[in-house]
């Protein structure tokens, strides 16, 4: 039989093992990865959030932690560490560190017994993104001062690092993570579209293997501490790459792949409304966030600055009411032409639309990646000047204190926006179709339902072009 | 008529073609005066725009702080304090839509502080639009033309 390839080139089952070389199988099996890189991501938060503190109410844009977290972290997220990496940025996150210590008891060794804290079990009904949907989009709705006040990004982040360890001394394990991290949701998302996997080897071992301590832990590692059952995951959505699992499975059966990207989007398991809604959020953030900080209107600006309190509740009802009812509505409309089309009267709407509102994760992930683009072009260059001079004491730590801003192929900027919409655009058609396939019982169903979903998509990236370069 | 015939006929027909369009070009070309005010933090007016071959003058007027502009795709820069205007005059030789940017810190929403520059014709964005548009009716001709497809579902 031959096999499904992507644009005809890639097949969709190949994976390369990294983990095969020796080398980094003992790097992920060591204790010491990756808890060097978040002790070192602690060590630059620290420094974040004491320069968000001294920064004040100065401008951002010569500020530590507004740079590296809003220019450098968050386009590094984007361009690299989600698309390529998957989860990649939770596996070296210091946020949960201090509930981690305090669950465990410590850094460093494994604790076999009992973990410390109320242990207390997720309310089932929350085991979704929805309140990790509300809380980003709340988030939001300050970024006319956190990505340009240094004290408000100290609050922000000061505010995650508590909660996240509030809710470590009472749930268990990484239900901040999971459940409730801003940063969690999208990634969770996105991650279906990486080009890297976590996955257990071989089938058969698992299945012998009674114990499960992937699961359940031993003295060499934890149990998984996002409560997945690696011995038969299949999707990145929840997998933080934490890396327990290589060390506490003593037959090696974890490997690290990589794979083409965006096979995550057809495996059909626990697909929801819930990851449905954060596809449309992020298209409606992108949006919004575009014609507030990127696009030439004051009046924009003004609202989202909070310049009056009138303008600035506009703009979260407008911003609200766009990412969760008219991007949705919009959706929704083509998914019922869809389903019209299609003649397919025992498919429900439901299925239909939260199908194919996985089509957006490609597409959304380009509109992330171009938008990012016009965020470290013109505004990278103020990095060399915050890491000579990270607290504004008038150090000079590299040299590069005096740097001045200097934007870096501003021109080609939207050259570089367009490919990367017409690129992603690509992978939404090419598994929007295979999600039509598993959405329809038949071929000719399949096709004529996947027209609508072909213009909604087509209109989408036509309306970002415009948006961005038109 | 012989082929080479033909082809000499159709290339001239295109040059011809191309020479009416050049010279008609020539006439859109003007000059194009602006008098840009910055103010904390967007510009007045927030877009312009001119046709490629333009010769641009732009005044900038600041009327509250010190602000910069600085446009992207030329690469050229100017600033204004209050009572003290600059000024930039260049050919707009490059067609497409260019940020211009305040180059001068000037309060918290200085790295948001830009505006538009639309040189037409805006042949970037039409030529993403025109490729966007084509893979679409590709796709839909594919979907409709190809027998069964070998795709999961």
């Amino acid at each position: 039989m031959s096999k499904d390839k992507l644009f005809g080139l890639v097949d969709l089952s190949w994976r390369f093992e990294l983990t095969k070389f020796k080398l980094i199988r003992a790097l992920f099996k060591s204790r010491w990865f990756p808890l060097l890189a978040i002790i070192f991501n602690l060590f630059i938060f620290v420094i974040i959030l004491i320069a968000g503190l001294i920064g004040g109410f100065s401008a951002g844009n010569y500020n530590f932690g507004i740079m590296i977290v809003w220019i450098l972290w968050w386009v590094m997220l984007m361009f690299v560490l989600v698309p390529i990496f998957s989860r990649a940025w939770c596996l070296m996150c210091p946020f949960p560190i201090f509930s981690d210590w305090l669950q465990r008891g410590a850094l460093f060794n494994v604790n076999t017994g009992k973990l410390n804290g109320l242990n207390l079990k997720w309310p089932k009904a929350l085991k979704n993104m929805w309140v990790m949907n509300i809380l980003f989009l709340v988030t939001t709705f300050f970024t006319g001062f956190f990505t340009v006040r240094p004290l408000a990004t100290f609050i922000l982040l000061g505010g995650i690092i508590l909660l996240a360890f509030i809710i470590g001394i009472i749930f268990e394990k990484r239900s901040f993570c999971l459940y409730v991290c801003p940063v969690s949701g999208f990634q969770g998302l996105y991650s279906q579209f990486a080009m890297a996997e976590v996955r257990r080897k071989d089938p058969e071992i698992c299945k012998n293997h009674k114990v499960k301590t992937c699961f359940v832990g031993n003295e060499c590692g934890h149990g998984c501490p996002w409560m997945l059952a690696p011995f038969h995951f299949t999707k990145n959505t929840y997998c933080g790459m934490c890396l327990e699992c290589f060390k506490s499975c003593p037959h090696d059966n974890m490997g690290f792949n990589l794979r083409p990207p965006g096979v995550d989007l057809l495996v059909d398991e626990k697909r929801g409304l819930d990851e449905a809604w954060k596809a449309f959020i992020m298209l409606g953030i992108a949006m919004v966030f575009f014609l507030t900080m990127q696009g030439p209107w004051g009046v924009l600006k003004d609202m989202v600055r909070g310049a009056s309190l009138k303008g600035y509740l506009t703009f979260i009802s407008l911003h609200s009411a766009f990412s969760l009812l008219i991007v949705p509505a919009i959706f929704f409309f083509f998914s019922w032409l869809s389903k019209l089309f299609s003649g397919a009267k025992e498919v429900s709407l439901r299925k239909i639309f939260t199908n194919f509102s996985y089509t957006l994760v490609p597409l959304g992930l380009g509109v992330w990646i171009a938008f990012s683009i016009g965020i470290i072009l013109p505004n990278g260059s103020y990095i060399l000047h915050i890491i000579s001079d990270p607290f504004s004491w008038g150090w000079n730590l590299f040299g590069t204190k005096n740097f001045p801003w200097t934007p870096v192929f501003t021109g080609s900027l939207g050259y570089l926006q367009g490919l990367t919409l017409v690129i992603l655009y690509l992978f939404s058609l090419a598994y929007g179709f295979r999600l039509a396939r598993q959405t329809y019982p038949d071929e000719a169903q399949a096709k004529r339902g996947w027209i609508p979903i072909l213009v909604f998509l087509t209109l989408t990236t036509l309306a970002f072009l415009w948006l961005y370069i038109g | 008529m012989s082929a080479p015939s033909k082809i000499i006929k159709i290339c001239f027909l295109l040059s011809t073609f191309y020479f009416l369009f050049s010279f008609w070009n020539s006439f859109a070309q003007s000059e194009k005066f602006f008098e840009i005010r910055a103010k904390k933090f967007s510009y007045t007016p927030n877009i312009i725009r001119v046709n490629k071959g333009d010769l641009v003058r732009i005044r900038l007027i600041s009327e509250d702080v010190h602000h910069g502009f600085f446009l992207d795709g030329y690469g050229i820069r100017t600033s204004a304090h209050p009572g003290q205007e600059g000024s930039l005059k260049f050919v707009a030789d490059k067609p497409g839509r260019f940020t211009f940017r305040c180059s001068v810190t000037c309060g918290e929403f200085h790295p948001y502080m830009v505006g538009y520059m639309i040189v037409g014709p805006n042949s970037r964005f039409w030529m993403y639009g025109g490729i966007v548009l084509g893979i679409g009716v590709i796709a839909f001709l594919t979907t409709f033309l190809c027998k069964k497809q070998n795709v999961q579902g």
